[in-house]
């Protein structure tokens, strides 16, 4: 009955869509008030009613009923109950669903907390989104029906993939969603501008909380999944470069670039045909990313179960809501008159730099994402695009961009001070320079790159943390008085530092991971001891344990720094039977220093086996848990200024801004 | 000029959706990667040996003219899989008489040492290829590969991954035997 219920309730979604795509979209043209508003109780409806549907899926993994073909192919009565839950947005058909939930999320969302948007924007606004809402509903209900049964239903399921039996990645894809999705309620307020023929300030203002808030959570998503690759894949890297991983990336780097530029757009009323086209083109990336991972377009490791037929949908979709959207802004766009002027040193010009970097950067990785299927149409040909490329061509484009960065706040809105700026950084460039060298003369050698990246971070982190000192006037003014200061500046001003010096952090992690990053992979035999990084490492044996739904095989390694004892890793080599795949678990003695890294593979051969060797991987990763932290700051960045009151009270007037005397940074 | 600039997101966006639907095939499978070197020439490259092993160096023309096709093997001392390749090759050589010669792709002359004194060495030639240089001009897409040379020097095979368990050993095989490297073994 529970499955019945859902697939009703995501019809009846379906239909309370439709109404919600025509009839606030008349209102708003007739200036009919209620059809406008009608827009508040379907949008509502329609969170309740996916609500419901995904409930409803929910209940029957919780209770494991195996006469839904996606319970049984997706999960087992044994499974920890965690994975019960996070198995219904493990395959195709639940994860849709998940991205439609959160769809009509942000939707409500708009209707619930949008009482300071005028009528015929926020109607406008509900009905594209409706639009999009009919797409994907249209498309479940016609090919990827979550709720289809089964008869006769199996003994028992056959187990979700073990490589996502871990909570890590039972929480990304919820964060990666509400990211991915989230951008499309700022699509939706860029096509409803288009349609309106009006964007100004105020409306950046309106569309900024909702695209940090998107923001975040991509964020948030991108380093969930991250985090769940270093540890679980087995190899201690931290980013493949692997197709599904770059179309999740470009959605942040262009949302990034969106977010800066609406600054302009809001403080300046400037850039504002850029803007539009910004929000749509991250939506647009962020569609393209769920068609790529579920049409079988491109090799990568974590494509779900491919069928043309959905492909075709999926595109039918893309070719509508993206053809659709960029035609309205060929046609509009030229329309929109340009705003505030400002010289070539200054705020606007700055952001205008870090969007074009970013812009370039993100066209970088789609270019390489699609190239190999570009070329085989082309030429016929065959090849994959790896880590090399997007190494040698994005990391070099982000390091003048990170230069930008810490030189960027200091500037002001219209005209700067060059002079002036460059007097103030003075002694921070100085001081990078200083700790750089002391780096180098620590370190004894490494790539040129390493250590040009880590002056750049340094002097990001130095010069995000003068220009907040300069701003609370620390060091001029007694200490009690910076503070009483510090805590007068909006909260957007200091989540920009923030996340600014979490991105100088989480690059010290890149950095130390990648450059100083010491691997020995070797056979051993219980008894024997393996240097690395100053640690010896003594494998024990291995010895074989029992889990709720798999077997392990379970290494023990006894760590020993200069005689003392430091710790026991036990990494293990997981099988579970009815997925009849396996799995490596990692061992990891993290410090702010560095990882150390066990994990155990096979033995590599049979007489391996009886003589009880194995292949051992031991890694040691520099300062890798600085990307979680520099990780964490950007996203409580973020969210810090998404709390700033600007963005909630006092409805902003849709008036012209013309006021010359600088604003107070952002 | 602005009117048109504004119409440049929608053509991009036109050009990438023709190039999806193409790839909708259902025939096309993305994962299949052959070599654009097949029935070519081997690309031209010359490597110095692996500094502390006595293995001599490795260049294209060592390739050709060997009397029997030979086979080429991209490792590294750094990949595991390389590792259980590595007796299957080692019984390749020394069971049936393959001659093997190896490209030591961006490893450490010390690393690669040491591991092949650990494991034995069936290479005749080993190239160190530092740079990964010859690995570009071979496109090597990952460690391990092997390649299947002709004895005109001509590329006729490519296996991508490492040459281990039952099917992957009977397809390498099976590409020999058609190489006329190996005699059909009778069932």
């Amino acid at each position: 009955m529970t499955p019945e219920i859902g697939h009703f309730a995501l019809a009846l979604a379906f239909a309370l869509a439709l109404i919600q795509s025509v009839l606030p979209l008349m209102g708003a043209n007739r200036g009919m008030l209620l059809w406008m508003q009608s827009a508040r109780a379907t949008s509502i409806g329609q969170l309740v009613l996916v609500g419901i549907a995904f409930g409803a899926l929910m209940k029957s993994f919780i209770v494991s009923d195996f006469t839904v073909i996606n319970v049984a192919s997706n999960s087992h009565s044994l499974k920890p109950m965690l994975y019960k839950i996070a198995g219904t947005w493990g395959s195709h058909e639940g994860s849709l669903l998940l991205w439609v939930l959160i769809l009509t999320l942000f939707g409500a969302g708009v209707s619930l907390f949008g009482a300071n948007i005028p009528e015929t924007l926020k109607a406008r606004t509900l009905a594209v989104q409706a639009w999009i809402s009919t797409g994907f509903l249209s498309f479940m209900l016609l090919t990827s029906n979550p709720f289809d049964r089964v008869f006769p239903p199996p003994a028992d399921g056959n187990d979700l993939n073990p490589l996502l039996q871990d909570v890590g990645l039972a929480l990304h894809p919820p964060f990666l969603y509400l990211g991915y999705v989230g951008f499309s309620i700022v699509f939706s307020f860029a096509v409803a501008a288009l349609l309106e023929g009006r964007i100004d300030a105020a409306w950046a203002r309106w569309v900024r909380p909702w695209t940090l808030a998107a923001w975040v959570f991509l964020t948030a998503g991108i380093v969930l999944g991250s985090w769940w690759a270093y540890y679980e894949l087995g190899w201690g890297g931290w980013w493949f470069w692997d197709p599904v991983e770059n179309v999740s990336f470009m959605p942040w780097l262009l949302g990034t670039a969106l977010l800066h530029s609406a600054i302009v757009t809001e403080k300046r009323d400037a850039f504002k045909s850029w803007t539009i086209l910004l929000a749509i083109l991250t939506f647009s990336l962020s569609l393209l990313g769920t068609f790529v991972v579920r049409s079988g377009l491109l090799t990568s490791v974590h494509a779900f179960a491919v069928d043309p037929e959905r492909g075709l949908y999926i595109l039918f979709l893309l070719a509508l809501s993206i053809g659709g959207s960029l035609a309205l802004y060929a046609w509009r766009a030229p329309m929109m008159e340009a705003g505030g002027l400002f010289k070539p040193i200054s705020r606007e010009a700055g952001l205008l730099v870090n969007n074009l970097i970013l812009g370039t950067a993100t066209g970088t990785v789609l270019f390489g994402t699609l190239y190999p299927l570009f070329l085989e149409a082309v030429t016929g040909d065959k090849i994959s695009v790896g880590a090399p490329f997007f190494n040698a061509t994005f990391v070099p484009m982000m390091l003048p961009l990170v230069l930008l960065m810490g030189m960027g706040p200091f500037l002001s809105w219209k005209r700067a001070d060059l002079a002036g700026v460059l007097q103030r950084v003075r002694f921070i460039a100085l001081a990078s320079i200083v700790v750089t060298l002391v780096i180098w003369y620590i370190q004894e050698g490494g790539p040129l790159l390493a250590y040009i990246s880590i002056l750049l971070a340094v002097w990001l982190l130095f010069a995000t943390l003068r220009e907040w000192a300069m701003r609370i006037r620390l060091f001029d003014v007694s200490f009690t008085d910076a503070m009483r200061r510090a805590r007068n500046l909006p909260r957007a001003s200091h989540g920009m530092t923030m996340a600014h010096a979490g991105l100088a952090l989480a690059m010290f992690g890149f950095i130390g991971s990648s450059a100083w990053k010491t691997e020995e992979v070797v056979f051993v035999a219980p008894g024997t001891t393996i240097e690395i990084a100053g640690f010896d490492v003594m494998f024990e044996g291995v010895e074989r344990v029992r889990g709720p739904n798999y077997f392990a095989d379970r290494g023990t390694l006894k760590v020993t720094r200069k005689g003392q004892a430091v710790t026991t890793l036990f990494p293990e080599r997981r099988y579970y039977p009815i997925a009849e795949s396996s799995t490596t678990e990692s061992a990891i003695r993290s410090t702010l220093a560095g990882d150390l890294y066990a994990s155990i593979a096979e033995p590599a051969s049979e007489d391996a086996e009886l003589s009880g060797a194995w292949t051992l991987r031991i890694l040691y990763e520099p300062l890798v848990n600085f990307i979680w932290i520099g990780s964490a700051l950007l996203m409580l960045g973020g969210g810090l200024s998404l709390t700033d009151r600007r963005l909630r009270v006092g409805a902003p007037k849709r008036a012209r801004t013309t006021s010359a005397t600088p604003t107070p940074a952002e | 000029m602005t009117r048109t600039l504004a119409f440049l997101p929608l053509f991009i966006a036109v050009v990438f959706g023709g190039f999806f639907l193409w790839g909708l095939n259902p025939d096309r499978d993305p994962n299949e990667i052959p070599s654009v070197l097949i029935s070519q020439p081997a690309p031209e490259f010359e490597l110095d040996p692996v500094v502390g092993v006595e293995t001599p160096g490795l260049s294209r023309s060592d390739l050709a003219g060997n009397g029997t096709p030979v086979v080429l093997n991209v490792f590294a001392s750094w990949c595991v899989p390389c590792r259980a390749e590595h007796a299957v090759l080692t019984s390749l050589v020394e069971r049936d008489g393959i001659q093997l010669f190896g490209i030591n792709y961006k490893d450490k002359p010390a690393d690669a040492a040491r591991w092949l004194s650990e494991l034995g060495n069936p290479y005749s030639r080993i190239g160190s290829d530092l740079s990964g240089r010859a690995g570009i001009e071979w496109g090597i897409s990952g460690v391990p590969e092997s390649f299947i040379i002709g004895e005109d020097g001509t590329v006729l095979y490519r296996y991508v991954g490492p040459v281990v368990g039952e099917a992957a050993i009977s397809k390498f095989r099976e590409a020999l035997v058609q190489a006329g490297a190996l005699e059909r073994e009778e069932p």
